[in-house]
């Protein structure tokens, strides 16, 4: 397999969304127009009918860890509580181009997680027989096999830590981020969604243990429900109502490159030398690591993790050694101990909570907004979410992804 | 980078030490009372603040002991380290340098 040259990005829509001023009051209100936030209107007006929404973001939409991931779509999770979630959020991908009328470049090229010790082989090996048993594709590669999906991957056996084998996922790949956010914006505000930029939800209105709105920049907007869907900042917004959530906030960078020919035509994701590389549509190379151990709300990383992350990309693409780096940035990512989200209601009535994705939610944006927005409306947990929900941590049902979540944390 | 101040060696690299999350965590007095609630707490529920964090480090590539450092989760700086047996000092304590001791 070569890498096919690229299309050029598609044109946008003339018009994707209006910018109104904020009503006094709505039946749900969103907080965090982030790709999370924005699915779940989309799905809470075309599943529920629900239109009276509004969606409150502090800063532009989708320029939170929306605008910062780098878009790898997969799922192969090892539990079944989380191979649902996320093969269900796949087969929406799948579909929601054409159902969004919206190009936005969903590129199913496959991904590839690499093994490079004999603990690697055995829980690669283990996760990709869970995977099929889920109904989710997946393969163990040799190395050769390895580099016949890419090419330009070192599996000489000389490295300091060789490529054993790795788990494959065809149907897995990447999309243009900001084209997905602004596609469900516009559906969300076709259907009367009010999204509305540059505002802050500082507090939360409260008649005893329910709440019924919130305080903002721009005055108090009451609401019927309220949903959170703040990503790394959770866990501050919700302990201003009263809720506590066991997140950690904690800094995660990516960088890319200058263009380059198209020479990668895969996702390569390595857990143990610890960086994952893909070349975007217009061909940057596209590069993340780990998170920085420490909490942190700075949005900026720690500059040894570039530096190991360079180290191993260099080991593993020989030919990227003289590729200059163009841009870094950092996002604000929450969490869980196991590694695991949080979708569900609180112990604040017609409060809700979708939290907790860490280091890995883009992927999970339909599914996420899907089963939040099932959530708000019937105030149950859909069967995909149920497992999600606050209380594994009390009953100890955890759903422990360490592994497969593929970004050490 | 953080320069970390170990309080027995002196200021070093963040990449020397090991992060262990929230500090004056205390073990339950009566861990035989507890309802599952409040194992929750204990187990899987720590601070995440905006602002001072008294948290603990490891100094694993020196000294390996640990110890408690009170940093600032949004500007990232090092306000003050203390060993374990100290109390939390207030957050104007500020020398990343290590000059506090
Ligand atoms: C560097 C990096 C790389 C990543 N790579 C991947 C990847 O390859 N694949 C993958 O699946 N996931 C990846 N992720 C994770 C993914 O980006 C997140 O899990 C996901 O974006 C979280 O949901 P969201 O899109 O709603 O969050 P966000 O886009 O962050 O949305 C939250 C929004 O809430 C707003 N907000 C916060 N507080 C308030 C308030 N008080 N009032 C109003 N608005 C508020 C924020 O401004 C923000 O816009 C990555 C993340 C980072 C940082
Ligand atoms: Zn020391």
């Amino acid at each position: 397999m070569t890498a096919q040259p690229q299309p050029a990005p598609p044109e946008h829509p003339d018009f994707l969304w209006r910018n109104p001023e904020p009503r006094s009051s709505y039946d749900v209100v969103i907080v965090g127009a982030g790709g999370h936030g924005l699915a779940t209107a989309y799905y809470l007006a075309k599943e529920h009918g629900i239109t009276d929404v509004a969606v409150l973001e502090k800063g532009w939409l989708a320029g939170g860890n929306m605008a910062r991931n780098t878009t790898i779509i997969r799922s192969n999770y090892l539990w079944d509580e989380s191979a649902a979630i996320y093969e269900h959020a796949l087969k929406l991908w799948e579909g929601l181009p054409e159902e969004l009328d919206y190009d936005f470049l969903f590129s199913q090229r496959g991904v590839l997680n690499l093994a490079h010790t004999l603990q690697d082989v055995r829980e690669g090996m283990r996760r990709a027989n869970a995977n099929r048993l889920n109904g989710v594709d997946a393969e163990w590669l040799d190395p050769d096999q390895v580099a016949e999906v890419c090419p330009i991957l070192n599996v000489s056996p000389h490295t300091r830590y060789p490529v054993l084998g790795g788990t494959f996922q065809p149907r897995a790949g990447i999309a243009k981020h900001d084209h997905v956010a602004w596609a469900l914006a516009r559906r969300a505000d076709e259907m009367g969604v009010d999204l509305i930029q540059g505002c802050e939800v500082t507090g939360f209105v409260k008649d005893g243990e329910k709440v019924v709105g919130v305080e903002t920049n721009l005055g108090r907007i009451n609401a019927g429900r309220v949903g959170l869907a703040a990503a790394g900042h959770s866990s501050v917004l919700a302990e201003r109502a009263g809720v506590r959530l066991p997140v950690q906030s904690h800094p995660l960078q990516a960088l890319v490159s200058e263009l380059h020919e198209p020479v990668h035509p895969t996702v390569v994701m390595s857990n143990h030398v610890h960086v994952y590389v893909s070349q975007a549509h217009k061909g940057e190379l596209v590069m993340g690591a780990g998170v920085d151990s420490y909490n942190g709300y700075g949005q900026r990383g720690s500059f040894h993790v570039i530096e190991e992350q360079m180290a191993a990309a260099v080991e593993l693409f020989p030919i990227f050694a003289r590729a200059h780096v163009l841009r870094t940035w950092g996002g604000i990512v929450d969490v869980t101990p196991d590694a695991s989200p949080i979708i569900s209601a609180t112990p604040v009535e017609n409060l809700f909570v979708n939290c907790g994705w860490g280091t890995g939610g883009f992927k999970a944006t339909p599914a996420a907004g899907l089963t939040f927005a099932h959530t708000i409306a019937t105030g149950e947990a859909h069967a995909l979410n149920a497992p999600f929900a606050l209380d594994r941590f009390t009953t100890g049902a955890l759903i422990d992804e360490h592994g497969a979540a593929a970004v050490a944390h | 980078m953080l320069l970390i101040n170990c309080p027995w060696c002196g200021p070093h690299n963040e990449s020397e030490y090991h992060y262990g999350g929230q500090a004056h965590v205390p073990y339950p007095d009566n861990p035989a009372e507890l309802d599952d609630r409040q194992w929750a707490e204990y187990v899987f529920y720590r601070d995440n603040p905006k602002g001072p964090f008294a948290e603990r480090w490891m100094h694993s590539h020196g000294c390996r002991r640990w110890f408690n450092a009170l940093r600032d989760t949004v500007s990232y700086e090092v306000l003050a380290t203390y060993r374990l047996d100290e109390p939390r000092p207030e957050p104007r304590v500020t020398d990343p340098a290590g000059e506090q001791r």
